[in-house]
């Protein structure tokens, strides 16, 4: 499974500006509804997010701390 | 083409204008169309036109010397871009750029001119685009001035790294920016200015601290 950016149907009006800045055609509207195709090719880039009037549309980061081989 | 009066209303600048008056502005606007990463404006040349976002959405962005990236402004359906040119005949003061297929709607500024004189009430209206406008940007301001953002984007990243026992909060730009009480624009700056100074690496939806240290040693010399 490939993490994708989350879309908050709730919130959503499906204006589809995330669908027209997106690189990678991870985001369709399917019968209305913007939908997330999983997909390898998205690079977290974020302008889904950026251009969301609603702030929908979600690019959350894990943050995790690289383990240093000295076990630090 | 056909500038839909509706959405025409919609606009800032036209908004309160009679269905008389919206169709003799109609007569003035022209369509423009552009793709996605082409560049509409370029920061430093002349201006001739203002444009309104009809559909798709574009960002105004300033570049460094370093060629550092600063975006200024995300406009969406119904928001004006290159006022301030148009208004004060300098060039122009940012790039602009099509994040997606875009269509504009542009109004030269010799028409502008023939609006404003004939029409008193969107001179109001655009009184109050620009005012808003300035109060945006003078928050931008104080952010990139005062505000030692970087340090507390750091300090963020620190506390959600979580020990890797139990669920990890996962943050989206926009949390952090409301955490680090600044905008979206600016912590993907400080990410960018972090991960150069070698302190995390961004790894597509990961955030990887690669030297607590130097991250710890940010917030102190930023916060």
């Amino acid at each position: 499974m490939v993490e994708m950016p989350e879309i908050d149907l709730e919130k959503c009006d499906g204006c589809g500006l995330c669908i027209s800045v997106c690189h990678c055609s991870a985001l369709v509207m399917v019968n209305n509804v913007i939908t997330v195709i999983e997909t390898e090719e998205c690079g977290w880039c974020g302008e889904c997010e950026a251009v969301c009037p609603l702030e929908a549309i979600a690019c959350r980061f894990e943050i995790v701390i690289e383990e240093r081989y000295d076990g630090s | 083409m056909a500038v839909d009066m509706e959405f025409l209303q919609s606009i800032p600048y036209f908004t309160g204008l009679s269905p008389a008056v919206l169709d003799l502005i109609r007569k003035f606007i022209f369509e423009k169309t552009a793709e996605r990463g082409d560049i509409i404006l370029f920061e430093g040349a002349p201006s001739e036109a203002l444009y309104f976002v009809a559909s798709g959405v574009v960002k105004v962005f300033k570049t460094s010397a370093e060629g550092k990236e600063q975006i200024l402004n995300i406009i969406r359906p119904g928001e004006s871009f290159n006022d301030v040119p148009v208004f004060d005949g300098e060039p122009n003061p940012a790039s602009a750029q099509a994040m997606g297929p875009v269509v504009l709607y542009g109004i030269t500024k010799s028409d502008l001119g023939t609006i404003l004189r004939d029409h008193p009430k969107v001179a109001l209206n655009v009184n109050m685009v620009l005012a808003s406008r300035v109060r945006d940007l003078m928050s931008l301001v104080e952010d990139l001035s005062f505000r030692h953002v970087t340090g507390r984007v750091a300090k963020i990243l620190l506390e959600n790294a979580g020990d890797g026992n139990g669920p990890r909060p996962r943050l989206t730009q926009q949390e952090m920016a409301a955490m680090a009480g600044t905008v979206r624009e600016v912590v993907g700056r400080s990410l960018k200015a972090l991960e150069e100074e070698g302190a995390i690496r961004l790894d597509r939806h990961r955030i990887v601290i690669t030297d607590r240290e130097a991250l710890r040693d940010m917030v102190e010399a930023y916060y």
